[in-house]
């Protein structure tokens, strides 16, 4: 492998782009130390190439990965490029650069650099898109189920199938705040596009009275004698709370509430919590 | 009385029922229906106790002619009573369902006028929602005790998971706490189902679209601590459910104190939360990790030692097996490391075929070096950082709760005093863990 050039590269922020990278790198001999975005601001006092997308090239790079490397090998690198990894660019190009020395093997090399970063940033991935697919909570507004999500990760790709997959008579739209893209999708059609911002109008009674349902059916599940908030925040991050129904109430007097309530079930001893709860019972 | 007020009264009666998973199933919605699955399962919430939620946990009715004496929906209770109708529990899961509050619906029921009617109702519910509603979300549906074996079967068909809660580990528990329950009663349906799935996997081979029954499979719970059955019975039934039953799942739920009763603990008891996750690890360890029961506990040790894992235990129990050289040893060897779970143990055997794996590269692939490495090597030689203190032996084989613990209870005297707290020797030594940890720096040295 040559060595790490005094280069980097400038692509146009699209995964064809960087397969160009991956082109040039070879064409060149080179290894950049670094693949940027082209609103980058230049820090060092390295000359930054700009590397254009041209689509023969793309086409070249595209078939040789699942020839030379393997199909999983070109879902893996397509996964890596929606993570939140700073670097993802440049580990993706050593990735495919190792990829083509070892072929499919490389994929094994679960013990190397390279290979260790891109799992964990995919890992991390996946993980958050998981979650995803339990703690989106839809309202309905004149029939189209709408909600918003602030992911670390361009998750979107991957709920797509899962949601078409399970509402496939509904409009549905998913809002990503962070990437300013929205998953839209009626019958049989589905596309993510970008949208600057999404006003939702006031719930109308119908949808008010299952979100109250759904609340009280937060409230009444829990087994108050086995109280354990730190629990549930490893499992469910507070993050991810904003825009889930259970919590509303809690967001009008946010971060208080919470915690005056966890504070007084944490500090009250055993034998008041249980208490309280025989006489839930008897009530 | 309105769809809140029941919905409060019946999940309130229903939530000590453990079960909340959705997994075991991949399912895709036809056209012009609503609904999949995920064999993975997925969580929609956390209830403050940190249980999951992933389905709409609520009991059809908590009206119930049985009079159990651990169970808060007993006859003699005086508790409010609601009952759901068929489409008025349809319509709420539905509506729920569309907004993604919930991966589907887990219904059970207090047994009304009888087992049969009781069934009836929530066939309907069922019915409702798969024909109706077209819906093809996860159901988990518990079978009523007594009910006709016909009800079970239809039940079974709209249904994707199927339970009988097999309530208290033993039958004389079962005699004492539920008089009218019989280990008879509820392993009959248990046995019925189990024949069912066997039966319909042998048509689905012969024909493609035979309708499949509990695709899901079955599983069941008992209660922990409400009687004096000890781990090991507990543990060996578990394994016998497994095997015989051919169970997805067996889950545990410590008591919780709801009633004032001579049988039962005291209302004051502290729910046995170290016992039930102690259950839970032995219970990975035999679905998981290729372990027997008798493994783990026999009948010198009946119950689980409250300080290290299951796990650890027998690890420590039998040192003859370690030090192992992670890049030779089994899969099936690997597994036996603490510190070393199904995950890495797969990784390890992936990483190994490209490399001689290092101690640095095990801690990349997830390895808990802090507990491994007493038991591996790699290239037959120990960690680097390997020192065998009494103090690295406790901080890395004991959980930073037990710990405390641990150290209240066999040394208070230093325990008041936190900063010398590992510096002084042990006053009191309890039989098993010092002395295996001795045992354990002898041969490792």
């Amino acid at each position: 492998m040559p060595t790490t050039t005094n280069v980097v590269y400038q692509y146009d922020g699209s995964f064809d782009g960087l397969l160009c990278c991956v082109f040039e790198s070879y064409d060149k001999k080179e290894v950049p130390i670094d693949i940027v975005l082209p609103d980058a601001t230049q820090m060092m006092l390295v000359p930054i190439k700009n590397i254009p997308t041209d689509l023969d090239k793309v086409r070249r790079v595209l078939a040789s990965i699942p020839a030379k490397i393997g199909y999983s090998a070109l879902d893996f690198v397509r996964r890596a490029f929606l993570t939140c990894f700073a670097q993802k660019e440049l580990y993706i190009l050593l990735f495919l650069r190792l990829g083509y020395r070892h072929g499919s093997s490389v994929m094994e090399m679960l013990s190397d650099d390279v290979v260790h970063t891109m799992v964990k940033a995919v890992r991390h991935l996946d993980r958050e898109s998981h979650l995803f697919k339990g703690f989106i909570r839809f309202s309905i507004f004149n029939h189209i189920l709408v909600t918003e999500i602030e992911p670390k990760n361009y998750v979107l790709p991957l709920l797509l199938q899962h949601f078409c997959e399970r509402y496939p008579e509904e409009r549905f739209l998913i809002y990503d705040k962070t990437h300013g893209m929205a998953l839209v999708y009626q019958p049989y059609q589905s596309a993510i596009i970008p949208i600057d911002e999404l006003q939702l109008p006031e719930p109308d009674l119908e949808e008010q009275k299952f979100r109250d349902l759904w609340q009280v059916f937060y409230d009444t599940i829990e087994i108050k004698g086995r109280h354990n908030p730190k629990c549930r925040m490893n499992l469910m991050p507070k993050r991810y709370w904003k825009y889930m129904t259970e919590f509303a109430n809690m967001q009008k007097y946010p971060e208080k509430i919470a915690y005056t309530i966890s504070r007084k079930i944490g500090v009250g001893s055993t034998k008041k919590k249980i208490s309280c709860q025989s006489n839930d019972n008897l009530s | 009385m309105d769809v809140f007020e029941k919905l409060k009264i019946l999940t309130d009666a229903a939530k000590y029922d453990v079960a909340c998973t959705s997994s075991g199933v991949n399912k895709k919605t036809p056209i012009g229906g609503i609904g999949s699955a995920a064999a993975c399962g997925i969580c929609h919430s956390f209830a403050a106790d940190g249980r999951c939620i992933s389905l709409l946990k609520v009991l059809m009715t908590n009206i119930c002619a049985y009079d159990c004496k651990y169970c808060v929906n007993r006859h003699s209770n005086d508790t409010p009573r609601a009952a759901f109708t068929p489409r008025e529990l349809a319509d709420l899961t539905i509506n729920f369902y569309r907004r993604n509050y919930i991966e589907g619906l887990f219904l059970s029921s207090g047994v009304l006028k009888s087992p049969d009617y009781t069934c009836e109702q929530m066939i309907e519910t069922l019915r409702i929602l798969r024909e109706e509603y077209r819906f093809f979300g996860y159901i988990h549906a518990k079978a009523i005790p007594g009910a006709d074996s016909a009800l079970v079967s239809r039940l079974g068909m709209l249904a994707d998971r199927m339970s009988v809660n097999i309530e208290l580990p033993s039958q004389d528990s079962l005699k004492l706490l539920a008089p009218d329950k019989s280990k008879h009663s509820i392993l009959a349906p248990m046995g019925y189902i189990q024949n069912r799935i066997q039966e319909n996997s042998v048509d689905l081979v012969k024909y493609k679209h035979t309708p499949k029954f509990v695709p899901a499979g079955q599983s069941t719970q008992m209660i922990i601590g409400a009687t004096p059955d000890t781990d090991l019975q507990i543990l060996n039934l578990t394994e016998g459910l497994y095997k015989k039953y051919k169970l997805k799942r067996v889950f545990f739920s410590a008591y919780m104190p709801v009633i004032e009763n001579s049988f039962l603990p005291t209302i004051d008891t502290e729910p046995p939360l170290w016992r039930e996750h102690r259950l839970y690890q032995a219970d990975w360890l035999l679905r998981f990790y290729g372990f027997a029961a008798n493994e783990l506990l026999d009948e010198q040790n009946q119950s689980f030692n409250p300080y290290v894992d299951p796990k650890c235990n027998w690890a420590l129990h039998h040192l003859e097996f370690f030090p192992m050289d992670v890049n030779r040893a089994p899969y099936s060897d690997l597994l036996r490391v603490p510190g070393i779970g199904v995950n890495s143990a797969k990784r390890i055997v992936t990483a190994r075929r490209m490399t001689t794996l290092n101690f640095e590269s095990l801690k990349k692939l997830g390895v808990v070096l802090k507990r491994a490495q007493y038991f591996i090597t790699c290239k037959g030689k120990k960690s680097e950082s390997f020192k065998i203190t009494e103090k690295a032996i406790l901080h890395s084989l004991m959980s930073e709760k037990t710990r405390k613990e641990y150290q209240m209870k066999f040394s208070p005297r230093e325990a008041i005093d936190q900063l010398s707290l590992f510096d002084m020797p042990f006053k009191v030594e309890p039989n098993l863990l010092m002395e295996d940890i001795v045992k354990c720096l002898q041969q490792q040295m």
